[in-house]
């Protein structure tokens, strides 16, 4: 579980929602950090078996951790940084636009 | 005519090298992916994340003298951007906030840096695997950090981020390192060079000792290193062997790392020819000594065209300027040579140090090419070793035909999770040398773009706003 180290409790927040959970994160933060900070260390499902992944490089080489922002999905999480009101939503295999995906499957390491 | 001469990458090479070409006169455009300039080893640079600047230590901060020069150099920085495509013309293609725009540009400076060599271990696909770059970037924006990780493999990076999370407080549960004792003996061999830069080997001692002293487990000459969990809950062990035991380690967090290799995606799809790097064992492009490559138009500079750490990346970015400069008329050769012999001097000092560190921490064979059939080569679209096997045992020829018989290399990454790996694996199956087995053929779009993305340049309205987006 990651936790914040910056010591900066002073930083403004912003709403957002993850599945359809509401959570309030620092503005700055990625989708990636979002999703990790708030216990999350999966982001998507394989389209080839399905089997559940997280976040890997962080730097936008990997590919893995791509979901859906405001409906459209395929996003990379760690090269898109959160804005209020911004509605994430975790990928199941292929991402197809404008089609809420179904999220139960994919597991949170919770 | 948009500018003298793009740039792509905002890291050390890219930011010198726009201040460079600015001071010589050119007008300058830079391209960068990341919403503020400072590449990966500066990210986040011009904006903090964490208030106790002893976490991350001096050498990250030393980028933000660099990042002002770069901010008041006036040269024209579109962040957020991902450039897909360099022409043969020499014609730019990107996408910014999904939409796209090109750009003409007299000459191209690619400065695109490094990504982490694929580390792929059996079980290196589970959430909650990532890789220690990936620790390190969360550390410098937004500031997290992750309580009783395990961190795997060799080399200074490694060392550093554990260290940095020593300094923030965060409990380490191990160290598996999987350099082998004999690396020690070859390294000796280039002794010459690593006291050339043994003040890179003073500060790295200063790591180990503190490390050591803090008492996190360190445990020396790790092998069979796997991660065990399940899909829906992640990694939630680590297996390994070390002085002839194996041995477990509960953790919900690991952190791998072997090294750092050029991004060559960019560079390979815009035509440059690149050469099997044997001393680093990654793909490193063709250039001449000022960094221009085997496409007139295309310059290379910083970790891209070969790996020498971030003093040597914005050397080489102001080297490749002073030729492209003279290339565009704007100074003599005399000139160049003049302001250059400084600069020359400097970045052979750096890099005399590298032929040291790379031959002390070489991966071993089995943590390049997996041994276990079951193990993840690609892992977007999942083929395994023995999916690669089987391919080579059907008489398939090499990184390029893996691709018709298993998809290995056709996701999203496009072969950079799984390029490396593939190129040395297709060598040896194939009983060749990995240069002449090859790598993946590489096109643009080189980053996934979406049709509505690509549908924009025909539409004029709807491209970027190339005079407000996203420029600082």
């Amino acid at each position: 579980m990651f936790q914040d180290v910056s010591q900066r409790a002073d930083r403004a927040t912003v709403s957002i929602t993850i599945d359809g959970v509401i959570h309030q994160v620092p503005e700055g933060y990625t989708v990636a950090a979002a999703l990790l900070a708030t216990g999350r260390n999966a982001s998507r499902s394989t389209l080839v078996s399905g089997q559940s992944r997280g976040p890997y490089c962080l730097m936008g080489v990997c590919y893995e951790c791509l979901v859906e922002v405001d409906g459209i999905p395929n996003r990379q999480g760690c090269m898109t940084e959160v804005r209020d009101g911004m509605a994430i939503r975790r990928q199941q295999g292929v991402g197809v636009v404008g089609q809420a995906t179904e999220q139960q499957e994919v597991g949170d390491g919770r | 005519m948009d500018a003298d001469l793009a740039i792509v990458g905002a890291g050390p090479a890219g930011m010198a090298a726009a201040v460079q070409a600015r001071q010589l006169g050119l007008s300058v455009v830079l391209l960068d992916e990341q919403p503020r300039a400072g590449g990966q080893i500066y990210r986040n640079i011009e904006r903090p994340a964490l208030r106790d600047r002893a976490i991350l230590g001096p050498d990250y901060y030393a980028g933000a003298q660099l990042a002002e020069a770069f901010r008041d150099s006036g040269c024209r920085h579109i962040s957020g951007a991902t450039v897909w495509q360099i022409t043969p013309e020499g014609q730019l293609f990107y996408s910014s906030e999904g939409a796209s725009a090109s750009l003409n540009c007299r000459h191209v400076l690619i400065a695109s840096g490094a990504q982490e060599r694929p580390m792929p271990i059996p079980g290196w696909t589970l959430p909650g695997v990532m890789t220690a770059g990936a620790a390190q970037i969360l550390l410098k924006n937004p500031g997290l950090a992750a309580q009783d990780a395990v961190f795997a493999g060799s080399g200074p990076l490694l060392y550093l981020i554990v260290w940095q999370y020593l300094q923030a407080g965060i409990r380490v549960k191990a160290v598996l390192d999987t350099m082998p004792a004999g690396n020690y003996r070859s390294a000796l061999r280039q002794l010459g060079g690593a006291l050339r830069g043994r003040h890179y080997l003073i500060k790295g001692l200063k790591l180990f000792r503190e490390i050591k002293r803090a008492g996190i487990p360190f445990i020396r000459g790790v092998t069979e290193l796997e991660a065990l969990g399940d899909s829906g809950s992640g990694v939630s062990q680590v297996r390994y062997r070390a002085k002839g035991r194996q041995a477990l380690i509960d953790t919900r967090q690991l952190f791998l790392h072997q090294g750092v290799v050029p991004n060559v995606n960019l560079a390979m799809a815009s035509g440059c020819e690149h050469r099997w790097n044997d001393r680093q064992l990654c793909w490193t492009p063709k250039l001449d000594p000022w960094g221009q490559s085997s496409q007139s138009h295309i310059s290379i500079a910083g970790d891209g065209s070969g790996i020498g750490g971030a003093v040597a990346a914005a050397l080489r970015g102001r080297l490749a300027v002073q030729q492209i400069a003279c290339l565009l008329g704007r100074q003599t050769a005399a000139q160049r040579d003049a302001s250059s012999r400084q600069w020359r001097r400097q970045l052979q000092r750096e890099l005399a140090f590298r032929p040291f560190l790379d031959t002390l921490y070489r991966p071993t064979e089995p943590f390049r090419k997996p041994v276990r059939e079951e193990v993840m080569v690609c892992r977007c679209e999942e083929v395994t070793l023995g999916d690669i096997r089987a391919a080579a045992a059907q008489g398939c020829m090499g990184p390029n035909q893996l691709k018709s018989f298993t998809r290995c290399g056709m996701g999203p990454c496009q072969g950079r999770q799984c390029g490396l790996t593939v190129s040395e694996l297709m060598a040896e199956l194939n009983q060749q040398p990995v240069e002449d087995s090859g790598y993946y053929r590489l096109r643009a779009p080189v980053k996934p773009l979406n049709l509505g993305e690509l549908a924009t340049l025909a539409d004029p309205a709807a491209t970027i706003d190339q005079e407000t987006a996203n420029e600082h």
